[in-house]
């Protein structure tokens, strides 16, 4: 599904990822761990598009050169990106973004727009599936949003899009042990042979949910350490410090 | 005529030109040209009187240059004060009796004359170059007492009327283009809403200006007699053309005891181009009287078009317990100006007032606001809340907050909020990674910006705004 091969991202004149390599098939779990500073968030900017970043190297999404897709069009394609920070956007009505966004991912996938009718009655059954209230969908989106509610609000984005490459940037930041297990169950709920996902996080905690294929270390700006599940554990006890 | 229109290309798709045969007065301004207006429109002579009188004044008066935006010269004399189509010089009684290429022009501009009197169920009221060509849906407000017509047909048939309140909110002399306006205006509309009554359906005018080298003065008196309602909607196009066209309006709202007007405007005069060239000089002035007591008037505006927009709608608060409101929104992109706000003069006790403004400046645009709240001595326990937000596009556009306060008894309070933020990168990326491409995503931040007065538009041209803000800022975002 995804296959990065070599891959340098330089932002500011300073380079970030120096050399990356990363196969993901579908079906598979990988979680990235590593230290502050590492390239950890870089990575996810830059599979998803943001702007500002030189890129090196190859990305072969589905065999689709991703460096020659803009931002919306690698969402189309089935790439999403879980915010660390989601964006709070005054005035407009969480219901309408996310009809707004559906429709031009489903416009994209060659799929009929959804009516309003049609829309809402399935946002109400994703949004009780990760026990969000309804009250949130008409607010403001993100606006006055507890930084659980925000995260929650990106997972229920995830489901409602049905992405193919699923990225969670630390999106167990600022979660407690309860909605930690919502947005984990939410996440294994739509785990399946087709889609993949690639989790950043900083610790085992939300490992412990949500079981990976893979563990990367990476560090310094390149993988330095793959291996199974028992990695995290592992890590968890002697820190990144004694990783060469 | 002289053709100068440009292409219509897809920011302005209201830029196409009618080829329709004209009667004009002779180019320039001079008491000729006024009594050519007067005698065309078979206006009685205390009308021509008034005219001339303000044309006297007019002489007297200088253009003011306090305003941030400036323009060249304007030649006076080399501008035509009236054009209208030929067919319309004995006007026609029914729609079918109106020249077919009008008709397919307000057809084009989405107005369709003869649909909209039997479908939408909104009264419109059509204003081509200078003069008003239809009017729909009169029988059924004749039958309630309501008039609805324009003001040359008001002059003629409702003389008492226009007599006792024209110029009574706007005075002959207030300054240089309402003086101008009240010499050579041509048309506009006309409403009268008898005691208690509450007019069942939208009001709304749409002005056209079609023929180059004429100034559009429009003038509109509104009347809302004791405990009565209505809601009005004034829409805006012209022809792309290299040449700047000068529209100056005068707009009078007189609301009695208990009455209310809700007044929205949707101004879309072509801009200009890309660089500055062209587009129309919007100097209007819009002033409300609240005259009677409980008597409320709200202005609400979304300003697009225009090279240059410059106007203050207003409301005089002299009535105890009135109300007034200014809802705003001014985008300007490319080299458009704006300097635009409201005053609020208080007069009466108890009065109210909200003004709401939304200035969006895109490219090397320049928005300014300029706002007047006066609070006088008598007008105790009064209240004003005033909330101005900008949002700039780019490194190149300007936005300015001008208020002036005046608070002149202890028992009013004034409350005065302004922000100015960058439309923000972080946003529209995360738009982005939603699959909205960037002029998706620039239109939803924007209209989530503007909510609040979106929102007090009526439902039927709340839409139709909406779409008009995104494709204002087309291509601002690159």
């Amino acid at each position: 599904m995804l296959k990065i091969t070599n891959l340098k991202a330089t932002i500011n004149e300073k380079l970030i990822l120096k050399g990356l390599d990363l196969d993901i098939k579908p079906g598979e779990v990988h979680a990235i761990m590593g230290p502050n500073g590492s390239g950890k968030s870089t990575l996810a900017n830059v599979l998803s598009g943001k702007n500002g970043y030189e890129i090196e190297g190859e990305i072969s999404f589905n065999g689709m050169d991703l460096n020659e897709l803009k931002t919306e069009e690698r969402a189309q394609k089935g790439i999403f990106l879980a915010f660390q920070y989601p964006l709070e956007i005054p005035g407009v009505n969480t219901n309408i973004f996310l009809k707004t966004s559906l429709n031009s991912v489903r416009k994209a996938r060659g799929e009929k727009e959804l009516d309003t009718l049609t829309f809402l009655k399935l946002i109400k059954e994703k949004a009780k599936e990760l026990n969000i209230d309804e009250k949130f969908l008409s607010r403001q989106l993100n606006v006055g949003f507890s930084g659980g509610e925000k995260k929650k609000n990106e997972i229920l984005q995830m489901k409602l899009l049905e992405p193919k490459l699923s990225i969670l940037d630390e999106t167990d930041s600022g979660l407690d042990i309860d909605a930690l297990r919502i947005v984990a169950d939410g996440v294994n709920s739509y785990k399946n042979k087709e889609n993949a996902f690639l989790i950043i996080t900083h610790y085992q905690r939300l490992l412990d949910y949500i079981k990976p294929d893979f563990i990367h270390v990476l560090s310094a700006g390149k993988i330095v350490k793959t291996g199974s599940a028992d990695l995290g554990e592992q890590l968890e006890k002697t820190g990144y410090a004694n990783l060469s | 005529m002289k053709n100068q229109d440009l292409n219509i290309d897809k920011e302005y798709k209201y830029g196409f030109t009618t080829d329709i045969e004209s009667i004009r007065a002779p180019k320039g301004l001079n008491e000729d040209t006024i009594k050519f207006i007067s005698d065309i429109k078979k206006e009685p002579k205390w009308m021509l009187d008034w005219r001339l009188k303000a044309f006297n004044r007019l002489k007297s008066l200088k253009e003011p240059t306090w305003q941030k935006p400036k323009y060249p010269k304007i030649n006076y004399q080399d501008l035509y004060y009236y054009s209208a189509p030929k067919s319309s010089s004995e006007k026609p009684k029914s729609l079918d009796e109106i020249d077919p290429k009008i008709l397919e022009t307000y057809k084009k501009l989405g107005i369709p004359l003869v649909e909209q009197q039997r479908l939408n169920g909104i009264a419109v009221d059509a204003v081509f170059d200078s003069v008003s060509v239809a009017t729909t849906f009169k029988d059924e407000l004749t039958k309630k007492g309501i008039i609805f017509c324009s003001i040359s047909e008001a002059i003629q048939k409702h003389s008492d009327l226009v007599k006792k309140y024209l110029g009574s909110v706007i005075p002959l002399s207030d300054h240089y283009f309402a003086t101008l306006n009240s010499a050579v205006f041509t048309d506009g509309s006309f409403v009268y809403i008898p005691p208690n009554t509450r007019c069942p359906m939208e009001l709304s005018t749409y002005f056209r200006i079609n023929a180059a080298e004429t100034g559009q003065f429009e003038r509109t008196l509104i009347i809302a007699d004791k405990g009565s309602y209505v809601s009005y909607l004034e829409g805006c196009t012209a022809p792309m053309r290299d040449e700047n066209q000068l529209h100056a309006a005068n707009v009078e709202l007189i609301a009695l005891d208990d009455a209310e007007i809700k007044y929205s405007t949707v101004q879309n005069w072509y801009p200009g181009d890309k660089n500055g060239v062209g587009g129309i000089y919007n100097f209007v002035t819009k002033r409300g009287a609240c005259r009677g007591k409980n008597s409320k008037i709200s202005w609400t505006q979304v300003e697009t078009g225009s090279a240059i927009t410059w106007k203050y709608p207003s409301c005089i608060l002299q009535g105890d317990n009135s109300v007034g409101e200014f809802y705003s929104i001014a985008i300007t992109n490319n080299y458009q100006k704006a300097d635009t706000g409201t005053k609020m003069i208080h007069l009466g006790k108890n009065t109210k007032s909200k003004i709401i403004s939304k200035g969006i400046s895109a490219g090397n645009a320049d928005n300014t606001y300029r706002g007047l709240v006066d609070i006088n001595k008598k007008a105790t326990n009064s209240r004003n809340y005033t909330q101005c937000d900008s949002l700039l596009m780019g490194n190149k556009c300007g936005a300015h907050t001008v208020p002036y306060i005046k608070n002149k008894n202890s028992t009013s309070t004034i409350e005065h909020e302004a922000t100015t933020t960058k439309i923000n990168e972080d946003q529209l990326y995360y738009c982005n990674q939603r699959g909205l491409d960037q002029e998706e995503a620039v239109s939803l931040i924007v209209n989530g910006f503007c909510k609040e007065v979106l929102q007090q538009l009526p439902m039927e041209f709340a839409v139709e705004a909406q779409k008009l803000v995104a494709i204002s800022l087309e291509g601002s975002v690159g």
